[in-house]
């Protein structure tokens, strides 16, 4: 048996990379191996998020790494997307939580938020000291947003606002909520964002358990009962839908690079599950039918990989901007085949693929949620589908 | 203080199955290994930034980290990864990997010790490709510089360093005056080993490894300054003096055996390994 070439190897993706993007990764890739591997499947089995690991996050610079000034890291969107691939190579989990903070309540007071807003909040959400969620979901609007049932009354200097957000990552341990909600009145046009701080009278945020994905990441509702927000704490910059759906954009992009990191974690640790599982005498990745789920794999994996790395190069080259639509291919693309790359390998490994010693029963069960959060893979079905013929199917 | 750190790349000792020795057993093939800082110069690294600060606030140096690496412009990367880490400036010396041997290493050092001044040179007790454990020594000697090697702890102290040693059936205490040569051992890297005069009685490091690199500080490293030199002018009429006469893989791990009992385990360990 001679020794396995890896993906990096075969891809030599590596090539293409610049020294500080390499030294980003790997640096964010020591991190997950010694910090957070081990513990992976225990604080998944245990529904814990390890809030300790909330300054060693804020150190690295991962918060709001995306972002520039404000003490935030500057990253490109290359780096960027690397660094969410390491953290997901650990558990979506992981990577959840640092994209709520960085992609969605981060980037959304950084990019409508005024400038006191931005001297306010994003320096301590850098240094993790101040933790965000974004409330853009509600139980009865999901893919259709515009359709949400938050509002927002003027009242004198301030809002008063009324709704529930559901399945809100890190709401519970939020001190801060970008929500969105309707004006008065008005329909999608009229919809703002508002910056709600935990304390507010008449503000919670219910545990959401039972989960059986995504179970190291704190996930809640945010309840609004007439909560009184001052007129400073709107989001002034945007106005309709553009505004939570340009976060989401940035947040999808990351993902893209990030479920790629489920799918090399579940093929590593497969791969050498089947050179050292004997069956019938051999190795059973001595086998012709396991051999072609690797090949198929490998080569789903690395086109991921190139692809995302061309948007990647793309958006740093656009002053950070995509076409939806392109943000669409590469999320839809690279989370179904590390969902079916997920699942393959837990067949390969038998009966160890549904233990949690394993990673790949973990990070399939996360994958499902990935499949459907930040747009359903169905609805980045119907973006493309528009985008080729020109005809709306939504 | 100042601290010059050597650091020396190794290929990865968690892949070292990918070395090759080709069948003519004249040279290692390095073609696709993976480097990296060889793990014990990672240590000496961190040690030098834990005695050049206050462990409450490690953004604030005080003194100066100078790292140093011996090789093809390559290792480049490897240093730019200690400035990361939090050392100050590096040199890189010009060389290519086969015609260097320790001593030759450290008679470069020497040379750069002269023009640099330090008050510490620091490196990893030995290296983990070749396991030589000599550089620290020859240096010291080469210089005339007390040293103290295996160091497992280190105090600074206003008239030097005191370091234990770990050495067979114990530790010895040594203390010495600056300058020093100090090469260091695994514990080294324990929360409380190393005392800086700036570091607080009972602070803890968090951490028993060398540092991450903060993303920031990845992009500030491309700032730092990195300064080449090139071996032929540092040590012109020095050529290593080791010569390798053939390579040879050591031989693959043989299968094991199960034993039924404890009797017959302790009758082949009596017998057969003849241990007991």
């Amino acid at each position: 048996m001679s020794e396995p070439m890896t993906l990096e190897t075969l891809s030599a993706l590596d090539t293409l990379l610049s020294e500080d993007e390499l030294l980003v990764r790997d640096s964010v890739r020591r991190f997950v191996r010694e910090r957070y591997l081990g513990r992976a499947g225990e604080l998944f089995e245990q529904e814990q998020f390890p809030t300790e690991l909330i300054p060693e996050l804020a150190d690295l610079g991962l918060l709001g790494a995306g972002l520039s000034g404000y003490g935030c890291a500057g990253m490109s969107a290359v780096q960027y997307g690397l660094i969410l691939q390491e953290l997901e190579y650990g558990d979506s989990g992981l990577r959840s939580f640092v994209s709520v903070q960085g992609s969605l309540a981060m980037y959304s007071i950084w990019a409508y938020g005024s400038e006191e807003q931005k001297q306010k909040y994003l320096p301590e959400m850098a240094k993790g000291n101040l933790i965000g969620c974004f409330g853009l979901t509600e139980p009865d609007s999901g893919s259709d947003p515009g359709s949400m049932q938050t509002r927002a009354r003027k009242d004198g200097g301030e809002y008063v606002i009324s709704g529930t957000k559901m399945w809100i990552t890190n709401s519970p341990l939020a001190h801060l909520a970008v929500v969105w909600a309707k004006v008065d009145d008005g329909g999608p046009e009229s919809i703002a964002g508002f910056i709600v701080e935990r304390d507010a009278s008449g503000f919670s945020t219910p545990t959401i358990h039972g989960k059986m994905s995504l179970r190291a990441s704190v996930t809640g509702e945010i309840v609004l009962d007439e909560v009184r927000v001052p007129e400073e704490r709107r989001l002034p910059a945007v106005r309709g839908l553009k505004g939570p759906l340009g976060c989401l954009s940035q947040a999808r992009f990351g993902i893209a690079f990030g479920a790629l990191g489920a799918a090399k974690s579940c093929f590593d640790s497969t791969v050498s599950y089947a050179r050292t599982r004997v069956q019938f005498g051999v190795p059973i990745a001595s086998k012709q039918l396991i051999q072609q789920q690797f090949a198929e794999m490998g080569s789903e994996i690395v086109k991921g990989d190139i692809l995302s790395l061309h948007y990647g190069r793309m958006k740093d080259r656009q002053g950070g901007k995509l076409r939806p639509e392109q943000v669409s291919l590469c999320k839809r693309n690279n989370v179904r085949v590390a969902l079916e790359v997920a699942r393959t390998c837990r067949s390969i490994l038998g009966g160890n693929g549904i233990l949690l010693e394993y990673p790949a029963i973990r990070h399939m069960l996360n994958l499902e949620s990935v499949y459907t959060y930040e747009g359903t893979h169905e609805v980045h079905t119907l973006v493309l589908g528009k985008a080729f013929t020109g005809l709306n199917a939504f | 203080m100042k601290i010059l750190v050597a650091l020396k790349r190794v290929a990865d000792p968690a892949n070292h199955n990918k070395v090759k020795i080709p069948a003519s057993g004249d040279r290692i093939d390095t073609a696709g290994l993976e480097w990296q800082i060889n793990p014990f110069d990672l240590y000496a690294l961190e040690t030098a930034l834990r005695l050049t600060e206050n462990g409450k606030n490690p953004k604030k140096r005080e003194g100066e980290v100078v790292v140093l690496t011996i090789g093809p412009k390559e290792t480049e990367t490897n240093l730019r990864s200690a400035l990361a880490t939090g050392a100050d400036r590096a040199i890189r010396i010009e060389a290519v990997d086969e015609e260097l041997d320790g001593r030759l290493v450290a008679h470069a050092l020497a040379k750069i010790v002269e023009e640099e001044k330090p008050d510490v040179v620091m490196m990893g007790k030995q290296v983990v490709d070749s396991e030589t454990n000599m550089v620290g020594q020859v240096l010291a000697e080469l210089l005339d510089w007390p040293m103290a090697t295996f160091a497992a702890t280190i105090q600074e102290q206003p008239d030097g360093l005191l370091v234990e040693r770990e050495v067979d059936g114990g530790v010895a205490k040594v203390k010495v005056t600056l300058p020093a040569v100090v090469t260091v051992d695994l514990r080294i890297v324990s929360p409380t080993s190393v005392r800086s005069k700036h570091t607080e009685a009972g602070f803890k490091y968090p951490y028993e490894e060398v540092r991450f690199a903060p993303l920031p500080a990845i992009m500030q490293a491309k700032k730092k300054p990195l300064a080449i030199k090139n071996l032929s002018e540092l040590t012109p009429d020095l050529k290593s003096t080791t010569r390798y006469v053939k390579y040879e893989a050591p031989p693959g791990r043989k299968a094991g055996i199960k034993v039924k009992d404890v009797q017959e385990l302790v009758q082949k360990l009596a017998t057969e390994a003849k241990v007991i």
